[in-house]
Parts: structure tokens; sequence; C-alpha cells
């Protein structure tokens, strides 16, 4: 049978008719966007900070607490080799958290010099792990937390490259193992082998409306967190009665987290 | 036709080994799965129609949601409101990974990433 122009065009008009109609058919199932919104009783924010008040962190001797709590909160593995290990919030000297001004100033008391300096990830504004993460694992919220997405994480490590405090970590193991015996959050995760962690601020806590682990944990009222962007926040209140640090302005990261010295 | 028998011998043992797949496994067919749910008569997070075609979907939407967009509250099609979370809503009722979530799983022979990071305590004895 030979087809003529203007039955070819009915029949192909009509084949691609039903052809649309069966693609719809197959993508209906999958957007039933119903809504999302944010919990009752979330803390939202518009940028979070945290202030580190050195006078009353260093007080009592050799505690851990703030430590402690963030490594059950978020069942962080504990493995011995530097290389390995894993740690979201932790302690170093006053010469490796400040590196420029203790080099250009070296006439600072011994006392500030052996004050146990928390260190964790500085959520900056203007973060370099963003900026180069190829996949977009890692990301700055509207809130001015740095977040990661694990499971978009590639482990390319450009982000522990970029990063110029050292606040991430690679899992070169199964993190599981260095978990053996203790004792886990059941409302968190683990990761996987192969991703790069680092401290969350605590957005899991915050959609419920609770402080971050550390600061809940801290018995001295060392650690306060709170929103920047609001004038009468704790924060705020802290850091315009007090002088506050941050770690290496020069670089231009605008670090959200801030010591108060002395 | 040269060599007739070798080629007419060929091709049958050709035949019979290309197929030897669907003849070997004739009328054995794996039987269905039969998930094991814990909790009777509670409603899913959406009908079950919906959560059994569309659950690898939903829990991608709700991953973006929560991680990416940081809400983590979802309104379902029956108007309830569902905290997002795998580990804490999903598996507070299908606890039982091994009779749930694994039994189509392994039928349908795929392997989610989820329990690389998401566990349940009961699973978790195995590795803590």
């Amino acid at each position: 049978m030979e087809l003529k122009r203007r039955q070819f065009l009915k029949i192909a008009g009509a084949a691609g008719l039903l052809g649309a109609g069966a693609a719809q058919g197959l993508f209906e199932g999958t957007a039933q966007a119903s809504r999302v919104m944010h919990p009752e009783g979330a803390l939202i924010g518009k940028r979070w900070a945290m202030v580190i008040d050195m006078r009353k962190c260093g007080e009592k001797e050799g505690c851990n607490d703030c430590i402690n709590a963030c490594n059950f909160v978020h069942n962080i593995p504990h493995f011995d080799t530097p290389k390995e290990e894993i740690k979201w919030i932790w302690k170093d000297e006053y010469e490796h958290v400040f590196t420029d001004i203790s080099t250009l100033d070296p006439y600072v008391p011994e006392r500030i010099k052996e004050l146990p300096f928390l260190v964790m990830c500085n959520h900056c504004d203007n973060p370099p792990c963003v900026r180069v993460c190829p996949t977009k694992a890692t990301f700055r919220r509207p809130d001015g937390i740095v977040a990661m997405d694990y499971h978009r994480c590639i482990g390319c490590r450009f982000c522990m490259a970029a990063c110029p405090y050292g606040s991430r970590n690679f899992n070169w193991r199964d993190p599981r193992l260095g978990l053996k015996g203790r004792k886990l959050n059941y409302e968190f995760p683990t990761r996987m082998r192969g991703v790069v962690e680092k401290c969350n601020f605590c957005v899991e806590r915050l959609a419920k409306g609770k402080m971050p682990a550390c600061v809940e944990a801290c018995k001295e009222g060392a650690l306060t967190f709170g929103d920047l962007a609001d004038p009468n926040s704790e924060v705020r209140k802290l850091l315009s009665e007090n002088y506050a640090l941050r770690r290496k302005p020069q670089l231009g990261t605008k670090p959200s987290v801030f010591y108060i010295i002395a | 036709m040269y060599d007739s028998g070798k080629v007419i011998a060929g091709l049958v043992i050709f035949v019979a080994i290309a197929t030897f797949p669907f003849w070997f496994g004739m009328g054995k067919a794996a039987p269905m799965p039969k998930p094991e749910i814990l909790t009777k008569g509670q409603k899913c997070v959406e009908s079950k129609e919906y959560m059994r075609s569309t659950h690898m979907q939903l829990l991608n939407e709700w991953r973006d949601w929560a991680l990416r967009d940081g809400k983590r509250l979802y309104e379902n099609e029956r108007g309830e409101k569902i905290y997002i979370s795998l580990q804490n809503t999903c598996m507070k009722c299908h606890s039982n990974k091994d009779k749930f979530c694994d039994k189509c799983h392994e039928y349908a022979s795929i392997k989610p990433y989820c329990w690389d990071c998401h566990y349940v305590p009961k699973e978790s004895k195995k590795w803590n």
C-alpha cells in the first residue's frame, strides 16, 4: 500500500499524541509534591555563629565535655593514627589556632599560650570548601551553616585542601570500624568509607529546637550559639561587650566562630 | 551446501547453549517476596500503592528537602504532618530491615546504599 503524504501526517500526528499521553502517565507518579515546611519550634536564623569564651573554657582542667558530647551525638568514630582520625570539635594550642598573630607577636602571656583552644568548622561566610567542591556536596545554607550532603560526596578531598583551618577529615576506613563497642546515638546516621566529614553546627538539633550539642554540654557556659544577624542575640551582646578574634581573618573567609581571649 | 552435517550440528549445539538459561530455569520462578510488616493497621507516609511504586523517589525528595532546603516536615496527601527522616521515621516502623526492605531488594537484585550510613538499632549489633 502506498501511503499518501496526507495519510502519513495523520498517522504520525495520532501516534505522537498517544506517545505524549503515555509519557505523562509514566511521570505522573513521581512528583506528588505535597508541602514541606519547617517543624514547629525549629530554631531558624539568618547567620548562625558561635562565640567561645576562653576566660571560661580553660577553667576546668582536662574538661572534654563538649568534645565527648559531639562524638556521641554524631557517632564520630575513633581511630588512633593522625591520618585516619575524625574530629568535628577538638582542642589545639594558641600557636596552631592563631598561626598569624602568634608568629607576628611573640609577647603573649604564657597563660594564653597554654589555653586549650576549641576548634571546629568555622562556617565561613565565604567558604573556600564550597567553592572547590565539584559536586556541590558541601554548600552554604541560607542561615550561614556550611553543610555537607554525604550522599553527593565523591571523596575527592578538594575541600580538605581548600579549608585553611583543617576542619575536615576523610574517612579512609569504614567509620563503623571506629565505633566498635561505643554507645551509639540511634537518631543519627554514621558516614561511609570515602567521604569527607566535618562539624554541621548541629543542623539536625536546630531543626528540633535544640542548641548544638557542644553548647548544651558545656557546664562553664563558655560556648554561646546564636544569630549574628539579630542585634539582640546572645552572641551579638557578647561581641559588643568583648573584643573577640576570628581565625586567619586576612584570608577573607569571614568565619562564624569567635574567640574571646581575655 | 558444503559440510551441511557439521553446520547443522553446530547450529543445534549453538541454539541449545544460547537457550540454556531459559529451559533450565523453566517452571522454577522465584517466589514473590513477602515483606513482613510489623505495624499492621498503621498507615504509612502515603498510600500503600504509592509507597510500593514510588518510595525511592519519595526518599530522594525527602533527602533533598531535609538536607539541602533544611525543611524537615512533610505534609502528606491525607494532610498529616510527618517528620522527614529515614532513620527516625521510616525505620521506626520498619525496624526489621532484613525482613522488610531487604526482601524485595534482594529479589530485584538492587543494592541501595542507604544502609552504608543509616541503620536500625538491631542491625547495628553486627558492627557496633
